[in-house]
């Protein structure tokens, strides 16, 4: 079957079996080896990327069910050569170690910070409790993913504040 | 929050990870990431029985699927030779099944094909008729006489494996006899399986033109696998060319060679195409390297003060259908006889027998050194029957036995030399720190009120680092470790080590000793692991053994490297050497401060300027013997609050204080012990892999075998002492798996206290909510 799919805003048209997973589409077909897979039964959620907008485990998904979609990965999580917030403080607080979780665990907090930048501990954990770590014991994971919602507000105060400004002087 | 790389005297501190940049970007390249040009897929067919006769295999339909290359049954590898393989533990195990299967999920056939789709659809299509057995699936049945002989491959006409003993028999029953107290008590580590988040995989690569086979693959020992596939195959050693890439995770599933890897290099073989196999989660449990399976008695003799005086010990251990453990040569119960643990016992003896049953092979070092968990939890645990017997307060009970420091080197009643330790600062630390006579104040107020508290401590004593070549072999290989270091002319290195790192930051923490041993920064080192090609011989990354081994090997080359540094600086300020001296940073002239010369410029006289008559370059190689194990303890507390109507066990806190001597990157040691705790508080609550009685495996997956997610695990807390080992070169000790190894028994000595009052004194793991709903019934606490 021919479907077209928007990868991190670039858009690819492929001939896929209709069996093929997205998982298998994105690694195989478009060399995106990012999502990995970890079980067979849409347990471990090492193969998480956004499907328009929302978390899925792309294992679990048909490639030919992206027709026409948007899908991101953690490959467009950098942008213009620079890291996220997410993944800048999943190394500052060593939220990793093995790194086989990471892509999956990146795209489950991202998803969660664009909601709410200031998440509790109890939120995060909830929020990520479909990617399973074998490595890190999730307390680092925790504290990355709080570090990288206050970035992301200060960030978002600052703009706010420098829109504030240019309003201010018209 | 860690600091930068660049910083100098990286010693001790939280440098940020150098492999990260790659896998949060998503470019890690693991196993599966690789793929080569004509790549072939494999799937493996396998066995629905525990134990059943083949009748006949009819390969014929799957054969004409179209995209379908080569299939390959046991008899077609028995004519190879190659039916069966050695294990690590000196056993055989079937590589394809002939004449019988002995296990469910076990290998009959594999399929290789265009794709991965298609080998797994013509798979189904191998048809193979069975004539059912009668499975063997208690191990204690299996030692009977009369029990059917599984293994009639063997001379021995029995399903007995080994027994194993050690320690004065005698003077054990002697001290028994004469014992004021004795406390027995059964104790099942319930068998369970590393699991890491990436299964294993390959892809064999055999070149027909040059002879060459490349093998990729998720190994945690790649130099190991290359000589023993050497041996294997009669292929030259040289010809191999084994690669293991980035790795998702290993626990010690990463170190068996599984029939998998050898039926993909026999397809690559003939077909002369890379061939890719990649093992689903549910083959990963069911049929690649359990661990543990130890049913184990324990009897301490004691005095009336709770001093003890013996230990003893009988274990039978369950190794399923091939005796495929991975232990040191002369171990088959691993470090096992760790089992006296932390406390000054005057005599031990301990027996072990392994017994064949229907079940998957195994038993590998979960996380472990080689038993070391299976005998930390059965001190622990049985330390705590003691104290309840005599009605000492457990933390009281284990102050009364620790070997004190005064008594390092500690030589114990079964044979090992501890190197150093000072377990009551640990444990005291440990108290102080999570508030415990507070606690034992509230667990007071609230069994008043009918309410279930509990406090587990774990003191637990670790060995590990193997292991001095005088001991340790793994099929006569001894098991040192290397480091190879060259210095460029600018001042940057490459650290290239016999190890295999699956997450544990090597690339950092190697790059911190040689960057402290050479006056250098972690960025101005780049560690390479994992390509038998370029890295230097080595026995791999397990059983906590790289620090005290290539970690040794990684300074001790360094020094080397600084001999020689120090002979080109006292040219370079034309002085005679004996007036250099070394500061960490730079050559100094004795008494001339100011007069300095650095590793950088050092670096670039080797190259180009040279004392007369000096080799040039500036590089070392280093096999580092270690003179003994290393043995990191810790004490650990957890505290539990117990939900009267459904029997939940909550962790309300869990402390761990570790001594793993000298620290090199305390984030990252912190993350390891998170990691581990993880681990533990899973085995203790949550896993289990059972069988029915036709030797059906119940928990072939992660909906079965539960792995712990962010929200039920506890928050870790973590604190640490440091009592330096005295023998090895940096004082470091290892750490990777002390939480494993020290926690399963801090939650279940947590849920038996808080079960006290109702009489429980014991409780086999995993502790499901059920099996502390049901006491809670027995006893009338709930209906
Ligand atoms: S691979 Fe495990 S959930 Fe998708
Ligand atoms: S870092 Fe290894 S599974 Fe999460």
């Amino acid at each position: 079957m021919r479907i077209t799919v928007t990868v991190n805003g670039r858009e690819y048209e492929s001939e896929v079996e209709p069996r093929t997973l997205l998982v298998y589409y994105l690694r195989e077909h478009l060399e995106l080896k990012g999502a990995h897979v970890g079980c067979d039964t849409t347990n471990c959620g090492a193969c998480t990327v956004l499907l328009n907008g929302k978390p899925v485990k792309s294992c679990t998904v048909l490639a030919v069910q992206a027709n026409g979609q948007q899908v991101m990965t953690v490959e467009g999580l950098e942008q213009d050569g620079v890291l996220h917030p997410v993944q800048q403080s999943f190394w500052e607080e060593h939220g990793l170690q093995c790194g086989y979780c990471t892509p999956g665990m990146l795209m489950s907090a991202y998803s969660l910070l664009e909601k709410k930048q200031d998440l509790t501990e109890e939120e995060i954990r909830k929020g990520i409790s479909g990617n399973i770590c074998r490595c890190t014991g999730y307390v680092n994971i925790v504290k990355a993913i709080q570090s990288a919602g206050r970035q992301m507000a200060e960030k978002k105060q600052l703009e706010q504040n420098q829109s504030e400004v240019i309003g201010s002087g018209n | 929050m860690a600091i930068n790389q660049t910083e100098h005297r990286p010693m001790g501190k939280s440098i940020k990870r150098k492999e990260d940049p790659r896998f949060i970007r998503g470019e890690g390249r693991y196993i599966d990431d690789i793929s080569l040009p004509g790549m072939l897929y494999m799937n493996i067919v396998r066995s629905p029985y525990a134990h059943a006769k083949i009748v006949s295999i009819d390969t014929t339909a799957a054969m004409e699927v179209p995209g379908v290359h080569l299939i390959i049954t046991g008899e077609d590898l028995a004519k190879m030779n190659l039916a069966w393989m050695p294990t690590l533990a000196g056993d055989v195990q079937m590589v394809l099944a002939t004449g019988k299967v002995m296990f469910q999920y076990q290998e009959v056939a594999v399929v290789v094909a265009e794709s991965r789709e298609v080998a797994m659809d013509a798979a189904q299509l191998v048809a193979v008729e069975y004539e059912a057995l009668p499975a063997l699936v208690d191990p204690f049945r299996a030692m009977q006489p009369d029990a059917p002989v599984l293994r009639e491959d063997r001379e021995q006409k029995n399903n007995h494996i080994f027994h194993w003993q050690v320690g004065d028999k005698d003077d054990t029953e002697e001290m028994f006899k004469s014992a004021e107290v004795v406390v027995k008590q059964d104790v099942r580590f319930q068998r369970v399986h590393p699991s890491p988040l990436e299964p294993c995989g390959c892809i064999a690569d055999f070149n027909k033109t040059t002879g060459k086979l490349t093998w990729y693959v998720t190994s945690q020992a790649p130099h190991a696998h290359r000589t023993v596939l050497a041996m294997v195959s009669g292929l030259p050693e040289h010809m191999i060319h084994v690669i293991s890439p980035d790795i998702g995770g290993g626990f010690g599933n990463k170190v068996p060679v599984y029939p998998g890897y050898v039926c993909a290099i026999v397809a690559s073989l003939q077909l002369g195409r890379p061939v890719k196999w990649i093992e689903t989660r549910t083959e990963n449990i069911a049929s690649t390297g359990f661990a543990r399976d130890y049913h184990m008695t324990a009897e301490i003799a004691a005095n009336k003060d709770g001093i003890v005086q013996a230990l003893r010990v009988k274990t039978l251990a369950d190794h399923g259908a091939f005796d495929a453990a991975a232990d040191p040569s002369k171990f088959p119960a691993g470090l096992f006889n760790i089992v006296t643990g932390s406390y000054d016992f005057k005599q031990a003896f301990v027996e072990v027998d392994g017994v064949y049953t229907n079940k998957a092979p195994g038993g590998v070092a979960y996380r472990c050194s080689f038993r070391v968990t299976e005998a930390a939890y059965l001190i622990e645990r049985t330390m705590d029957v003691l104290a309840q017997k005599l009605n000492i307060d457990a933390a009281d009970l284990r102050f009364r036995n620790f070997i004190k420091k005064e008594q390092f080197p500690y030589p114990s009643p079964l044979g090992w030399t501890y190197d150093s330790g000072d377990y009551e600062q640990t444990l005291k630390l440990a108290l102080d720190k999570i508030g415990y006579a507070e606690l034992r104040k509230e667990q007071a107020e609230k069994r008043a009120r009918g309410e279930y508290m509990g406090i587990g401590i774990s003191t637990f004593t670790e060995i590990v680092g193997a292991g001095p070549s005088h001991t340790f072999d793994i099929m006569g290989i001894k098991m040192f470790d290397s480091a190879e270091i060259r210095v460029h002319p600018t001042g940057k290195a490459i650290v290239r080590l016999g190890v295999r790192h699956q997450g544990q930051g090597h690339e950092t923490t190697f790059a911190q000793i040689v960057a402290e041993e050479l006056g250098l920064s972690a960025a101005d080192i780049l560690v390479e692991e994992g390509d038998t090609d370029t890295a230097p011989y080595g026995l791999g990354t397990y059983a906590s053994r790289s620090t005290p081994t290539a970690g040794g090997a990684a300074a001790l080359c360094a020094r080397r490297i600084r001999e020689k540094a120090k002979k080109i600086a006292a040219h370079l300020l034309e002085v005679s050497e004996d007036d250099v001296e070394w500061d960490g940073s730079a050559f100094n002239v004795k008494g001339l401060p100011g007069k300095s010369v650095t590793m950088d410029k050092v670096a670039l006289a080797a190259y180009t300027n040279l004392p007369e008559g000096m080799e040039p370059g500036l590089e070392a190689t280093y096999y580092y013997d270690p003179p003994n194990l290393t043995f990191p303890h810790g004490a650990y507390i957890c505290v539990v609050d117990i939900d009267n109507g459904t029997g939940a066990v909550k962790v309300r806190r869990f402390l761990a204080v570790d001594d793993c001597g000298t620290v090199i990157n305390p984030m990252i040691v912190e993350g390891q012990i998170h990691g581990g705790l993880t681990e533990g508080f899973g085995i203790a609550f949550m896993q289990d892999i059972p069988y029915d009685e036709d030797g059906n495996c119940l928990a072939p997956n992660w909906m079965d075998y539960l792995v712990p997610t962010a929200l039920e695990t506890p928050h870790w807390e973590t604190d640490r002492t440091v009592t330096p080992s005295p023998h090895h070169p940096i004082g470091a000790k290892g750490v990777g798996e002390s939480p494993n190894v020290g926690s399963p028994q801090a939650f279940v000595n947590a849920v038996v206290d808080a079960l006290s009052p109702l009489g429980v004194t014991h409780i086999d793991m995993p502790i499901y909510p059920w099996k502390v709903w049901e006491i809670l019934r027995k006893n009338g606490v709930t209906e």
